[in-house]
């Protein structure tokens, strides 16, 4: 027992030990579960092996890849908000521009939002995208000449109103990571660039963004996954999973329509399966391609 | 030193192993009773006015059986979130109550496969059977077990606003079909410039009943879907010419049925509404304005029809076969929905017309003026149920297991199609009929 407990080659893999128990018991079980699951059709207290019947009902389904769509279409969109309009932030935080006092204060309320819940976040926007003419939204939209807007029956006004949550959530987050690795620049780079008569913006340009790359890249896949794995914002606004012609449904929400409102989990099961590999091929492709996986050259 | 840090990573072990096996409560198999000889059933609904109605019950029953006294805890969850807890619980089996409210379109989630998770009830029905309704029995039932005990009968029902009629000189006893009601929905529109009639997106209660009335269904016998059958585009069609003719409009959040609507109706911003009978409780608790305008009529019929009207909505109340203390909640629970008394409750708490149909026609209840509900309408409910008795349809679409789905596809695309984007009808249904083939693997 001593032995086994002191034992240099075994002590790594004790240490490990408990991240890889959770791993397994939180990941792997349920992920090969979800498989086996995708194959089956699962009823209560039945499972029966249907191939893959699952998958190609999926295929054939119009709604999973309007959901597909609106999943990919909202990511892609984040990513076009929520990368360039934090590192702006960053940056004008990071420059002495400013009093200090000023600016902990903003950093502060730009993160507030992360810490609120979405629940009530969500309830509090469907208020304000209401369809009456006295909600917020629309009071904005009178004061600039155009009439009362249904915001959640369009398409458009709708997807609005969910990166209208999305922007007001995540800007604070995304500006911490960008402005946590500016401060890791050493300032040296500056100063010799001040000296070669380098403008500010050539600085931003030529040193910050190519020293901020590992953090462009994290915040780059967590937000490609956090965009397709989108589903409470969507639930909250449009207070539950149905809206009109399933303009708010995303991969997740049909999961959970599938699985837990109609109760058909080894369909459901496929849709998991498919968000997966579609999460990890974007994600993999995008993080070989930023050279993350070659080792630092010597 | 050594024996001390061997017995501290012992304890690490025990606590990590202790933590992952703690998860694994599950229910208790035998009956537990509290130290006063009591029975504790927990109960979800998801209607606060249930709660009201199942507590009084509680105490009835406590009266009347002093040696099997229950402890009655219910629980109101919001609509989707009771139904989507309840799905969650009985596929892993644990974390279930003793007693469950499911609404109609939910129910057939329940039942589905050869092994449902609910209890048989048809013994403890025995006793208070032959007086019921015995479509609504059947809606709760899958070959030949009872699974749910029904609520109402929810027969469809006009609620017309008089005093809004009267300004435009329209007399509601004057409709009886379709073609009235859109004649006198124009006349009305035309002369205050305000809706008259309802087309919701965001239920279906109006297409089932006048489905029905044609005399088609949205599933065929075989449980195939057939949404875009004759009859279904037929109904639809009659709708949406009734809104282009502007004697139905849709409404602030989707149906009558929600908070935003209640504001508009008491306003008297829409002056028809088409709804199961059950909806004299909303008028009751949440319209106090109208109390004294609002006069109840059947709901019109296409001439000659046989189907006058059906059952919409309702409440299959059931117990989780794994309930350690099923056999005293099934007993409770056939007291509490389909005896006499029970029944008696349905109205006066509840004011929903009763599945006990020989309570129709008992006058000292349905007649009683101190009744809130008599007092609130002109005309009193069951006068105009006794009007449409006979013609009480039973729709078979209801109770079929793939209903959820139609449902659920009707409210969040179909309805929205063509009443908000004027899809055409015929097109909006095939694409809806190809849809549900796909997505039910038909």
């Amino acid at each position: 027992m001593k032995q086994l407990l002191y034992s240099k080659r075994l002590a790594p893999y004790l240490f490990i030990l408990p991240f890889l128990v959770t791993l397994a018991v939180f990941w792997v079980v349920p992920l090969g579960r979800s498989f086996v699951m995708s194959t089956q059709e699962v009823l209560y207290g039945q499972a029966t092996f249907i191939g893959l019947d699952n998958y190609t009902r999926l295929w054939q389904d119009r709604i999973f890849w309007q959901a597909l769509f609106n999943s990919l279409r909202y990511m892609v969109l984040t990513l076009v908000l929520l990368i360039p309009i934090p590192l702006a932030l960053a940056a004008l935080i990071n420059s002495g521009i400013g009093s200090a006092r000023i600016k902990a204060f903003f950093k502060a309320s730009m993160f507030v939002p992360a810490l609120t819940s979405v629940v009530v976040a969500g309830i509090v926007f469907r208020l304000i995208f209401a369809e009456s003419d006295t909600a917020i939204m629309n009071q904005v939209a009178e004061f600039f000449g155009f009439g009362p807007v249904r915001w959640l029956r369009g398409d458009v006004t709708g997807l609005v109103a969910l990166l209208a949550i999305a922007l007001w959530r995540w800007t604070g987050v995304n500006m911490m990571y960008f402005l946590a690795g500016m401060q890791a620049i050493p300032t040296e780079y500056y100063e010799a660039a001040s000296i070669d008569g380098a403008s500010r913006f050539r600085q931003f340009v030529h040193i910050t963004v190519p020293n901020l790359r590992p953090t462009i890249v994290y915040v780059v896949t967590i937000s490609v996954y956090g965009g397709l794995a989108m589903f409470l914002e969507s639930f909250m606004l449009y207070a539950g999973n149905n809206s009109p012609n399933n303009q708010g449904l995303t991969v997740v929400g049909y999961l959970y329509r599938k699985g837990i409102e109609e109760n058909d989990l080894g369909f459901a099961s496929a849709v998991g399966v498919v968000l997966l590999v579609i999460v990890m091929t974007i994600n993999i492709s995008y993080l070989v391609a930023s050279g993350t996986f070659k080792k630092e050259a010597a | 030193m050594t024996r001390l840090r061997t017995t501290v990573s012992m304890l690490a072990a025990a606590l990590a192993v202790g933590a992952l096996t703690a998860c694994g409560g599950g229910q208790p198999s035998a009956p537990v009773k509290n130290a006063d000889g009591s029975t504790t059933l927990n109960m979800w609904t998801f209607a606060d006015v249930h709660a009201a109605y199942y507590e009084e019950m509680a105490e009835q029953w406590n009266e009347a059986n002093p040696d099997k006294e229950i402890q009655l805890e219910v629980t109101v969850y919001p609509y989707e979130d009771m139904h989507n807890k309840l799905q969650l619980a009985v596929n892993s089996g644990e974390g279930l109550p003793d007693v469950v409210d499911i609404e109609v379109n939910k129910f057939a989630n329940f039942v589905k496969g050869d092994n449902p998770p609910l209890l048989d009830l048809t013994e403890a029905a025995a006793p208070y059977k032959d007086d019921i309704v015995q479509a609504q029995l059947d809606l709760y039932s899958r070959d030949g077990k009872m699974y749910g005990y029904p609520t109402h009968v929810g027969a469809f029902t006009t609620f017309y606003n008089t005093e809004a009629l009267e300004g435009a000189g329209i007399d509601y006893t004057t409709i009886k079909t379709w073609d009235d009601f859109q004649e006198a929905g124009v006349k009305y529109h035309e002369e205050t410039g305000k809706a008259f009639g309802v087309a919701s997106t965001g239920v279906m209660f109006l297409e089932p009943l006048i489905t029905a009335q044609l005399g088609g269904q949205y599933i065929d016998a075989e449980g195939n879907v057939q949404v875009n059958s004759p009859e279904v585009v037929e109904t639809l069609s009659m709708i949406k010419d009734m809104q282009d003719a502007g004697a139905v409009s849709t409404i602030p959040g989707g149906s009558p049925d929600s908070e935003e609507a209640y504001g508009a109706i008491n306003n008297g911003d829409f002056a028809a509404i088409v709804y199961p009978a059950w909806y004299t409780s909303r008028f009751v608790d949440y319209m106090p304005d109208l109390a004294g305008k609002v006069a109840i009529a059947p709901a019109p019929a296409p001439e000659g029809a046989e189907v006058q009207t059906i059952g919409g909505g309702g409440t299959g109340t059931a117990i989780p076969v794994v309930s350690p203390n099923k056999d005293l909640a099934a007993e409770w629970l056939a007291f509490a929905k389909l005896s006499p008394e029970a029944n008696v409750a349905v109205w006066e708490v509840l004011g929903f017309d009763p599945v006990n149909m020989a309570m129709w026609e008992d006058e000292a209840v349905t007649k009683n003026p101190e009744n809130k509900f008599n007092k609130y309408f002109q005309t009193n409910l069951f006068d105009v149920l006794g009007e449409v008795k006979d013609g009480i349809g039973n729709f078979e679409s209801f109770a079929d297991p793939n209903w959820p789905t139609v449902d659920d596809t009707f409210r969040t695309v179909t309805l929205n199609e063509i009443y908000e984007n004027d899809v055409p009808v015929q097109e909006a249904l095939d694409q809806t009929q190809a849809d549900l083939q796909n997505q039910l693997g038909q």
